[in-house]
């Protein structure tokens, strides 16, 4: 049987960015468990992105893109009132939310739908929970001249209106999915069947650091850049490198895209922060590394939400972009090997830390990031006044007014 | 011998094809699966495919999703499907079982448990359908020593030197899926599967089972000429659910389901 939940040995790791190896494994996780028709396509995405991520001509268009599009480099900003109050370490925003469609996501399909053009596919499929990743993958199918379908749970819909709204004026179809909970894990589940029957001319953009082996890699490849950035514009600002760094973590893009980076700066202590809903005791939640157990779903092995037989178990997470049973399997390793630590903060506690920062900085933060901006609130004040910490601002917080309206009984 | 291989040894001297029923385990419920296994085997089916219902079957239409939803709705579990095998097998020592599914149940119960109580109800093997030969190798090496073959699936587009070695790794029969596509798909093309066939068949010598988009007797006959063995799932699995309240009359439909492609299989020229 497999050996899972031990802790690593780390001092026989020489480099935390050594991972995945030739068959996509981060240590006991990843890999790729899919079904036989997908195994031939999956090779063949693998041999297209080890080819093209190394190409100078491919990295250059993707880099256009990204500045002259996306709008990088994002800035990095030191929000001195919100470190003053909370009377400890300096903290910097990261600031994604300023990115074009207004999150991380954008990096990860303008690589991937220049990968889809290389390969000749001209149909993309996407699976979403929010709505950001269906809108960043509807954004670059028009850009591109691209079909592009969208799967999103039928009670997702319902709670995302605004973006599903933006996704149809983007040109995109979006499928509601009916299946099992309605939510991110099932248009995940129905986006892998469309592209199981329509492999020939389909790209699916899988829309963070799960799925099977090279997407794990390659979503946080793309987004690595946001570590990149950061680990210069520190070093730039303050002359030398963070104390700590703080991400929200759902399916894990935005964070590993920040870590990955660091990851062998050992002085760098990491953050992850999955939602804990209602509190993780209350078994209402959505933090898997916290409070799950490892397994497979979705083509790989990682930490899961799931029942003593291993059928998967509803999640509860106020912000819907965190709403999954699952997480990239690159931090169940970082986990495992203790580089990375894995922390959880509440609904209301996220909703304070949305109130306080755009009240505080004038910054709105997505309900996703504001679980990282809670988890900042708790360890600045320990912290010493030259300490600094930079936060993964992931996403800004339009999209998320109706929720926090509506849980403060207001209607708009 | 194993179960399936004495299973196709006996076809093969008569001259005939197998028919292998998938139905999901607790669908409709617990009690009327065992019923069903054996009025599928009174009814001509020479090896049952029992579904383990799961949370996500990514492989699966809308049918055989369906039928899981149902399946666990009724509470089954793991330990619900080894105790149907168990009951089957006090009535049936002969025909093989084979249980198909995905890999979550299995890594939460861990390999050796899971094997040890497959093996010790009857279990005769394993098709998982998200466990490819690339991730299978510490999976096969607990099912080996308890006798239970691992089946793998060969799709249209396994290519070159991974069929190869799926032929290689491979043990009791291999399942060919028909179609790019989830079960319950309807686009299977006759002439594109023998094709492939052949190609694998000029590679091992053990039985080809054909499944995914067989809907009736006409396809099972067309598909039984050119293979060794056909799959029924997503026609069987409608027929339960539109049935499944009145269990002497899903007796009756799936029994004279089953009887026609018996039939059909059995006037192959
Ligand atoms: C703004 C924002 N942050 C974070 C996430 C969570 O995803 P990930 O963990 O892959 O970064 C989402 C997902 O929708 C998001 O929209």
């Amino acid at each position: 049987m497999l050996e899972t939940n031990k802790k690593i040995d780390n001092s026989e790791i020489e480099s935390f960015k050594s991972m995945p190896d030739k068959r996509g494994h981060f240590g006991i996780y990843g890999g790729r468990f899919v079904s036989e028709t997908l195994m031939g396509p999956l090779e063949e995405l693998e041999q297209a992105y080890n080819k093209y991520s190394k190409d100078p001509d491919f990295i250059a268009e993707f880099e256009h893109d990204l500045k002259h599009y996306v709008g990088r480099p994002s800035p990095l900003y030191h929000a001195k009132r919100w470190s003053e109050q909370l009377g400890g370490a300096q903290i910097y925003l990261k600031r994604e939310d300023l990115n074009h469609t207004g999150a991380h996501k954008i990096n990860n399909t303008v690589g991937q739908a220049l990968l889809a053009k290389l390969m000749g596919k001209r149909r993309i499929i996407a699976e979403t929970g929010a709505g950001q990743h269906g809108v960043a993958s509807a954004t670059v199918a028009a850009r591109y001249g691209m079909e592009c379908i969208v799967y999103m749970g039928a009670e997702d819909i319902q709670r995302q209106a605004m973006n599903v709204f933006r996704m149809k004026l983007l040109g995109a179809t979006v499928v509601a999915v009916e299946a099992g909970s309605r939510t991110l894990k099932d248009a995940l589940n129905e986006a892998m069947r469309d592209w199981v029957t329509n492999v020939d001319d389909t790209f699916y953009i899988i829309g963070t650091v799960a799925g099977p082996h090279p997407y794990p890699t390659m979503v946080r490849d793309f987004n690595a850049v946001v570590g990149r950035e950061a680990r210069q514009q520190c070093l730039d600002q303050t002359g030398r490198l963070p104390d700590s760094l703080v991400a929200c973590v759902g399916g894990g893009s935005n964070a590993i895209g920040l870590f990955h980076p660091f990851l062998d700066d050992k002085e760098v202590s990491i953050f992850g922060v999955e939602g804990a809903g209602d509190g993780i005791e209350t078994g209402r939640h959505a933090a898997p590394l916290n409070a799950g157990k490892p397994g497979v779903l979705h083509g790989n092995r990682t930490y899961l939400m799931e029942d003593n037989y291993g059928q998967i178990i509803e999640t509860h997470c106020i912000s819907a972009g965190l709403d999954y049973p699952g997480v990239g399997p690159e931090h169940a390793w970082l986990k495992d090997t203790g580089r990375a630590n894995y922390v959880s903060v509440t609904d209301i506690e996220a909703l304070d830390a949305f109130h306080k920062l755009t009240r505080i900085e004038g910054i709105i933060p997505a309900l996703e990031s504001s679980h990282a901006v809670a988890y900042t609130a708790k360890i600045a004040p320990e912290m010493d006044k030259d300490a600094i910490i930079i936060v993964n601002l992931s996403g800004r917080g339009d999209k998320d007014i109706h929720t926090v309206a509506a849980h403060e009984g207001i209607t708009l | 011998m194993s179960r399936i291989e004495a299973c196709f040894n006996a076809l093969k001297n008569n001259n005939k094809k197998a028919l292998i029923p998938f139905i999901t385990a607790g669908d409709p419920s617990l009690n009327l699966t065992v019923e069903l296994m054996h009025v599928l085997v009174d009814a001509g089916a020479d090896i049952i495919e029992l579904g383990v219902p799961f949370s996500d079957p990514m492989a699966d239409g809308p049918v055989i999703q369906r039928a899981s939803e149902r399946a666990l709705h009724n509470g089954t579990n793991t330990d619900d499907v080894f105790n149907i095998v168990k009951e089957f097998r006090g009535k049936n020592e002969s025909t093989p079982v084979i249980l198909m599914g995905y890999m979550n149940p299995i890594e939460v119960m861990g390999y050796e448990q899971f094997v040890e109580k497959a093996a010790g109800v009857g279990v005769d093997g394993l098709i998982i359908v998200d466990l490819p030969p690339e991730e299978a190798a510490e999976l096969s090496a607990v099912l080996k020593p308890h006798g239970i073959d691992q089946i793998f699936l060969i799709s249209p587009t396994t290519r070159g030197e991974r069929l190869n070695r799926i032929c290689e790794v491979a043990s009791g029969f291999l399942y060919y899926v028909s179609l790019k596509g989830v079960t319950g798909s309807n686009q299977l093309d006759v002439k594109a599967v023998g094709d492939k066939l052949d190609e694998i068949r000029s590679k091992t010598s053990l039985p080809l089972g054909v499944g995914f988009g067989i809907k009736d007797a006409k396809i099972a006959q067309a598909v039984g000429t050119i293979s060794d063995a056909v799959v029924v799932g997503s026609a069987l699995v409608e027929r339960i659910a539109e049935h499944g309240e009145n269990s002497n009359k899903l007796k009756a439909e799936v029994s004279s389901f089953i009887s026609s492609l018996r039939t059909a299989l059995d006037n192959i020229e």
